[in-house]
C-alpha cells in the first residue's frame, strides 16, 4: 500500500512542480526515480520528526505541496505540537503519509504501534483524516489530493491486504462508500477492517443474516449523510476499527447517531482496541484477533446484537 | 507621525510602543521586547525586502520571529513600517482584537506565521529558506530566537539540517539577552560555549553587540555557502534604565508610574 501511495506521489509530482516528497531516514532505495528524476523537490531528512513538519509548514507557506512520509506513531506522537501548530493552525496543504498505522508493526511492540493516531489527528481543527482500505483505493486517494484545502493524515496499513475497493465506485475524500446493501445490520469499517467486515458479512450471509458494509474510509469529515442513509431500516451497526475506542470510528459514528437519530438509532456496537497498550506483540493478525477484530469475531458481535433485546447492546 | 527609515529612531518608537501596549493590555514579556527592540528595527528599516502595500509579494524575504512572546515588538514595528494602522497597537490583546499576546498571524499583515510555542520558527525559516532556493527564488528567510528557545530539542534539529544542506539564504539571530523565565540562561541551562557549537553545525557564525545597528546591518549577506546565525548579544529591558538586565520584566507589567518614567527616559512626550 505504501508503494501505490508513494508511486502515486511520484506520479503528481512529474506533472505539477508544486509537489515536493519529504521523508524521515526511510529505507534505502525509497523514491529513487523521485530522487533522480526531480532532486531538487526531494528531501530525505534525519530522523528529526518535529523539525521535518516544520520544514514542510515552510515549504506549504512558499506555495509547494509536501508529502511527507515517515511511520505513523512518529508522525503522529513524536510531532504532534507542530502538526496542529504549523499545519493545522496555519491551515497549510501538507499531506502525512503514515505507514504502518494500527498494529501493523506488532512484531516490533508497542513503541511502534499508532493505534491513537486516527483519533489524535481528528481532535485537530483543519485536518482530514483517512484511512484507505488496501492499495489501489490508497492510490485513488492520493491522485484526488492535490487541490485538497489543509492538512491531510493519510494511515498506510501494512501492504498485500486484500483488495475490496472498487474502481467503479471511485473515491471522494469524505465520501463513504457502500461496498454491500444491509438487510439486518450494517458494518462499518476504515482501513484494513473493512476487508474483515466483508468477511464477517459472508459468514452471516451463510446464516441467513443480512449484513452490509459502508468502507468509512475518511473518519474527518465524516460523511453523516452517507453513514445515515446506509444505516436506515437496519436493527444494528457494528464498527471496526483497528484502533483505540477512545476517539476513533466508533466514538464518530456514535456522536452522529445520538446527535442524529436520538432514541431511534439503530443498536451500535463498536469494536476496537480497548483503553490499554497491548501487552502481546506478534504477528497483526495475531493481535487483531486478540482484540476481536478478525472476522469471525465480528460476526459474532453482529450475532450477539441481533439476538439481544432491542436498546440491550453495549 | 511620519513613518521613518532610521533604525534609531524605528527602535525607539518599538520601545514607546511596547511599554504603552504592555501597560495599557497589563502583559507580561516587555523585557524581551525590549531586547529585540534594535534587530527588528534595522531588520525592517535595512535589511528585509518586504513591501507593506503588498504583504504577500511572491519574492519577499521571510521573517519567522519564532520568540512569539516578543509579539508586541513586531506588531509595533509592522505598524510603523505601514503594514496596519497604528491604532490596531491600542488594542493589543483585547477581546476581538487581532493582535494577540503571542506572535498572531490571522488578519496581521505582514505576519508570515503564528508562534509562542517555542522551538518551531527555525524549521519554519529553513523550509521557507528551501523553498526559495529550490524555486530559484533569490529571497532569504530569517527566523529570530530567543536564547531560551535554544534549550528544545527542534531547534538544534533545524540547525544540523541547515548546516547539513548548506542553505546559505537561510538567517538565525539569536537574541541572546542571557535571561529567560527562571533565572539567567548559564544557571537554568548553559548554551555556552555557543558560538563554537553552531560553528561544528556547520553555520556561519557572527556575534554582534544586539543594540549596534551598524554591525547588525552587516550581518545578514549570504556567503560562504553556509547558513548564518548571528548570536546578538543583547541586554533584557534595554532602553528604559530599570528594566535592564532584571529577571522580573521577563513576566512584570509596567504601572502607570513605570510607563511614565519610562516614556521620558525613551524621550518621548506623555
Amino acid at each position: 500500500m505504501r508503494k501505490a501511495a508513494t508511486d502515486a506521489i511520484y506520479e503528481l509530482a512529474k506533472t505539477d512542480p508544486r509537489i515536493v516528497f519529504v521523508g524521515s531516514d526511510l529505507g534505502a532505495g525509497t523514491m529513487d526515480k523521485f530522487r533522480k528524476e526531480m532532486p531538487e523537490r526531494f528531501f530525505m531528512e534525519g530522523v528529526s520528526e518535529q523539525n521535518i513538519i516544520g520544514m514542510a509548514a515552510g515549504l506549504a507557506m512558499d506555495g509547494f505541496i509536501p508529502y511527507v512520509n515517515t511511520i505513523a506513531t512518529f508522525l503522529t506522537r513524536r510531532c504532534y505540537e507542530q502538526v496542529a501548530v504549523d499545519l493545522c493552525l496555519h491551515n497549510l496543504p501538507v499531506r502525512l503519509i503514515a505507514t504502518g498505522g494500527g498494529v501493523v508493526y506488532a512484531p516490533l511492540g508497542p513503541t511502534h504501534l499508532a493505534i491513537e493516531d486516527l483519533a489524535i489527528m481528528r481532535a485537530l481543527p483543519n485536518m482530514t483524516v483517512t484511512a484507505p482500505t488496501d492499495a489501489p483505493e490508497a492510490r485513488r486517494l492520493v491522485m484526488s489530493t492535490v487541490d485538497l484545502p489543509g492538512p491531510l493524515y493519510v494511515r498506510i496499513a501494512k501492504g498485500g491486504d486484500p483488495v475490496v475497493s472498487r474502481d467503479e465506485d471511485g473515491f471522494q475524500v469524505g465520501k463513504a462508500i457502500l461496498l454491500r446493501q444491509p438487510k439486518d445490520v450494517l458494518f462499518v469499517g476504515i482501513g484494513v477492517t473493512v476487508n474483515r467486515c466483508l468477511a464477517a458479512a459472508d459468514q452471516l450471509a451463510a446464516q441467513g443474516i443480512g449484513a452490509g458494509v459502508l468502507n468509512m474510509h475518511t473518519l474527518k469529515p465524516l460523511d453523516e449523510a452517507g453513514l445515515l442513509s446506509a444505516a436506515k431500516g437496519v436493527r444494528a451497526i457494528v464498527t471496526v476499527e483497528e484502533h483505540t475506542l477512545m476517539g476513533g470510528l466508533g466514538s464518530a459514528v456514535g456522536d452522529v447517531l445520538l446527535r442524529r437519530l436520538g432514541r431511534t438509532a439503530p443498536d451500535l456496537i463498536t469494536l476496537g482496541i480497548p483503553d490499554v497498550f497491548p501487552e502481546k506483540y506478534g504477528s497483526q493478525d495475531a493481535l487483531m484477533k486478540h482484540f476481536g477484530l478478525q472476522p469471525t469475531q465480528i460476526a459474532e458481535a453482529a450475532v450477539r446484537v441481533l439476538s439481544a433485546p432491542v436498546g440491550a447492546a453495549a | 507621525m511620519l513613518a521613518t527609515t532610521d533604525s534609531v529612531e524605528l527602535a525607539r518608537r518599538i520601545r514607546v510602543h511596547v511599554l504603552r501596549m504592555t501597560n495599557r493590555a497589563r502583559a507580561s514579556h516587555v523585557g524581551t521586547c525590549l531586547s529585540a527592540a534594535d534587530i527588528l528595527a534595522v531588520l525592517y528599516a535595512k535589511v528585509l525586502r518586504v513591501r507593506a502595500d503588498q504583504p504577500d509579494w511572491a519574492d519577499r524575504d521571510r521573517f519567522v520571529q519564532s520568540k512569539g512572546h516578543g509579539g508586541a515588538a513586531l506588531y509595533a514595528v509592522l505598524a510603523e513600517r505601514g503594514f496596519f494602522p497604528r491604532d490596531w497597537l491600542g488594542k493589543y490583546c483585547e477581546d476581538n482584537s487581532p493582535l494577540a499576546g503571542h506572535v498572531s498571524h490571522r488578519g496581521v499583515p505582514g505576519v508570515e506565521a503564528s508562534t509562542g510555542s517555542l522551538g518551531h520558527g527555525l524549521s519554519l525559516a529553513c523550509g521557507m529558506a528551501l523553498g526559495a532556493r529550490s524555486a530559484g527564488r533569490g529571497a532569504r528567510a530569517v527566523a529570530l530566537l530567543s536564547d531560551g528557545e535554544m534549550d528544545e530539542g527542534s531547534t538544534w534539529e533545524a540547525f544540523l539540517l541547515a548546516g547539513h544542506h548548506r542553505i546559505e539564504n537561510l538567517f538565525a539571530v539569536i537574541d541572546y539577552n542571557k535571561i529567560q523565565s527562571f533565572g539567567r540562561t548559564d544557571d537554568v541551562l548553559s548554551l555556552e560555549p555557543l558560538a563554537g557549537k553552531l560553528s561544528a553545525f556547520g553555520w556561519n557564525v557572527t556575534e554582534v553587540n544586539g543594540h549596534d545597528h551598524q554591525a547588525l546591518a552587516g550581518a545578514f549577506e549570504p556567503r560562504n555557502g553556509r547558513p548564518t546565525v548571528v548570536i546578538a548579544h543583547t541586554v533584557k529591558g534595554k532602553g528604559v534604565s530599570f528594566m535592564e538586565d532584571r529577571l522580573e520584566w521577563h513576566y512584570k507589567s509596567p504601572s502607570a508610574d513605570e510607563l511614565e518614567r519610562g516614556l521620558r527616559e525613551l524621550g518621548e512626550p506623555l
